[in-house]
């Protein structure tokens, strides 16, 4: 579009938000190919047309990591998409996952002046569309940055640990992460499936951190092969950063529990999505599936586990002639009160994943031989609010009842790990597991370590852990400066 | 990259390897384990340090080939390289000054065991040694076991070696004969043996320390598919063991899990045959 055709705040506010092509939900559930197609060079553009270009862009503040998000735009405008491509990578080192898992409706897009009337911007899919285009290209050299010498730890390779990673590489210090799988990346590759977030992606957005200088060591878990004293005194790191996440599966504590086919949604889906499950036996790790599968949980794991679970059960139904499965949530409180985001459930809803509000489990029941059989559950109504100022469920009396399932997956929510605490090098942690860190600095209890993403929180989301990752960077560099 | 320095053949289905990894072999204690990747598409399997060296920075592994992963494991030789080990994981074994201890080991369990074994000799304890296996060829590591031990008893299942019978019968001799004087029994073999060699020294209340080697992913706690039932407690083996009380252990549940994936583990051997043209499994 030439200058010319510049257009008024009020034509840009008559253009509908483009909505993103998605496969089919009968084709989609076939596969573990991506479900989200992408915006096309025209759709994008004309996206970038409805952005009011805020004086005071509010946008911006409700990002974790301050993405300049009006001059991306305008540079997707100007049909410059490797100046967008640069704006979004001076603040957000992971910018195609981003504009794929990041809860944007309640971010940047809450706060969108357009959101009242016509749908905020798609600030996300504008974001993905430039990342993508960007991973497309051939990706120059980065320019080398001056040594300072300071050399970092960074324990775990997720959203936290490669983001102050990189913007720590960015200032000129040396840094290494260790990983505890055999690929990095976290919760990205192990929890989160191909279908939302390609791994190909994830990977290729990992070697750009690699290229700022980063080195990623992976099947070191520290708290077994180095301590976080060994760290700082025998391996000669100047700071450590843990960002090694929430990955402590919680259960139900019912009776039941450990029969066969009762998985914990980590092991679910570190089995099909870092393992690649779905390709046995050309690969070698199996996973079971049953024909009528519980997930319990509303989160937006849940949401994954069950359209993973419908996408093998549909792969074998059509390699073992066998009918297709049930998916089903059940979930003790309501619609809601569900935590995970609209477009999740939405995407689970149109595949066929059932949902049972107000339906809480009492006991997994099983056959003589060890094996899952059913689920006795209660009825549930919503009474006064809770601490979490949701109405908190109270059971019906006698409603009890039994559904048939013969897999169940428990996607309650996780802590954090405390594998990495060897005994007397612990930060202080709290009643949770989660270590106690500044939300501004990230800085704990002990010297020289700094802590940020779910290990701090509990389970949320990516990029409020890259933003943690972001400020706790900043911090070890002012750190540094201030020892000069 | 962990290169495979050595290999032995114990038995058509029992073999060692000796593997470079001088970052695991610095801080690896009797107790620990390794999960080992073959290959860039093969699972995580976790594997029980038969010993290790600190100065030449190599670890000992011993596996019985009983799927996939470990028939292509066994085919791996000198020079050839793992694309993953990840250690050492899970709690060292708890080594003291108890006084007499008896050390337990069955068929492939003899090689955890050893280290084990050697750690409570130096520690000062009397040492009484009972190894068996189902046969003569699958016995191995008897010569390491009787430089360590002060007494020693070898038997088999079918009488081809040694005393014939289960490791049960010399166990339960030896606490009978030694009028409380036993401190502490370790037992590591089969989940089927370990109920057993806890059946026997609960009788006399000996503590007994089995070593349980579950089905497992990461082996860091994140997965839970190790989990198992300690006391009423369900226990993630890979952090909060792999040791623990044999009285305490819900047997059942162990054996019942260890079969979760018989069948698949079947379709991969056959899967994995097919393409190789090897001769699988015996059973």
């Amino acid at each position: 579009m030439s200058k010319s055709d510049e257009l008024t705040a009020r034509e840009r506010m008559m253009i509908e938000r483009q909505p993103m092509r998605l496969k089919k939900p009968d084709e989609r559930i076939r596969d573990f190919f991506e479900v989200a197609l992408g915006y096309d060079e025209e759709e994008a553009k004309k996206e970038a047309e409805r952005c009011l270009n805020c004086k005071k862009p509010t946008c911006k503040e409700g990002c974790p990591v301050g993405v300049p998000i009006p001059e991306f735009i305008m540079a997707i405008r100007k049909g410059d998409l490797k100046e967008a491509a640069r704006i979004i990578k001076s603040t957000n080192n992971l910018p195609a996952i981003c504009g794929r898992v990041c809860p944007q409706e309640t971010q940047c897009e809450l706060t969108c002046i357009l959101g009242k009337k016509k749908g905020s911007v798609a600030i996300g899919r504008l974001e993905r569309y430039v990342a993508d285009w960007e991973l497309s290209q051939n990706n120059g050299a980065i320019k080398d940055t001056q040594k300072t010498g300071y050399r970092i730890a960074v324990v775990g390779s997720g959203p936290a640990g490669l983001t102050c990673a990189a913007d720590c590489a960015k200032r000129g210090h040396t840094v290494v992460i260790f990983e505890a799988l055999h690929v990095a990346g976290g919760v990205l590759v192990y929890g989160i499936p191909e279908f939302r977030l390609p791994k190909q992606i994830v990977r290729k957005e990992i070697e750009y951190i690699e290229r700022l200088g980063v080195e990623i060591r992976t099947n070191y878990v520290i708290g077994k092969i180095y301590s976080l004293d060994e760290l700082l005194k025998k391996e000669g790191f100047d700071a450590v950063f843990l960002g090694t996440g929430a990955g402590l599966p919680l259960f139900l504590r019912i009776p039941g529990e450990n029969l066969n086919g009762v998985y914990s949604a980590n092991e679910f889906l570190t089995r099909v999505n870092l393992m690649k499950g779905y390709l046995f036996p050309e690969w070698d790790t199996p996973v079971k599936i049953g024909r009528k599968i519980a997930v319990v949980g509303a989160g937006n794991v849940a949401m994954d586990a069950a359209r993973c679970a419908l996408r093998l059960g549909m792969i074998k139904s059509r390699r073992d002639n066998c009918p297709p499965p049930e998916v089903h949530i059940v979930y003790r409180r309501s619609k809601a009160e569900m935590p995970a985001r609209a477009e999740e459930v939405e995407n689970a809803y149109e595949e066929g994943v059932r949902f049972n509000f107000l339906v809480n489990p009492l006991e997994i029941l099983g056959n003589d031989k060890g094996w899952v059989t059913g689920m006795r559950c209660i009825r549930m109504e919503l009474g006064e609010p809770d601490a979490s100022g949701r109405r908190r469920p109270v059971a019906i009396e006698g409603s009890e009842f039994a559904i048939d399932v013969d897999t169940v997956i428990v996607a309650l929510g996780t802590r954090p790990n405390p594998i990495v605490f060897s005994n007397s090098d612990e930060p202080v942690r709290t009643k949770w597991g989660t270590v106690e860190a500044d939300e501004e600095t990230g800085k704990t209890s002990r010297d020289r370590v700094w802590a940020g993403g779910d290990i701090v929180t509990g389970a949320a989301t990516v990029i409020s852990a890259m933003g943690a990752g972001k400020r706790a960077a900043r911090e070890i560099h002012t750190a540094f400066i201030e020892k000069q | 990259m962990f290169e495979i320095i050595s290999r032995e053949i114990f038995s058509d289905s029992t073999k060692l390897i000796i593997v470079a990894a001088p970052d695991i072999a610095r801080k690896a204690e009797a107790g620990q384990f390794v999960i080992v990747r073959i290959s860039e598409e093969g699972e995580r399997i976790p594997l029980t340090i038969a010993d290790y060296d600190r100065d030449s920075g190599t670890i000992t592994l011993v596996f019985q080939e009983v799927g996939k992963t470990t028939i292509h494991l066994g085919t791996l030789k000198a020079g050839e390289k793992l694309v993953s080990v990840t250690g050492p994981l899970g709690c060292a074994s708890e080594i003291r000054n108890y006084g007499k201890v008896i050390c337990v080991g069955g068929g492939v369990g003899i090689a955890p065991l050893f280290p084990i074994a050697r750690e409570l000799k130096a520690a000062g304890n009397y040492l009484i040694s009972i190894i068996g296996a189902r046969n003569k060829s699958l016995l191995f590591w008897e010569d390491r076991m009787r430089d360590i031990s002060d007494e020693i008893i070898v038997c088999t299942d079918d009488g081809s070696y040694g005393q014939k019978g289960v490791v049960t019968i010399p166990l339960k001799e030896k606490l009978e004969n030694g009028n409380g004087t036993i401190k502490r029994v370790w037992a590591i073999g089969p989940p089927i043996m370990m109920k057993y060699c806890a059946a026997t020294t609960h009788e006399f209340d000996t503590p007994t320390v089995v070593s349980l080697n579950s089905i497992m992913v990461d082996g860091t706690g994140m997965c839970g598919a190790c989990r198992i039932d300690i006391g009423g407690k369900t226990m993630f083996s890979c952090v909060d063991g792999p040791e623990f009380d044999g009285h305490e252990v819900d047997w059942n549940l162990v054996l019942s899990r260890q079969n979760i994936y018989l069948e698949e583990e079947k379709e991969a051997v056959g899967h994995y045959c097919g393409k190789k043209g090897c001769k699988g499994l015996g059973r």
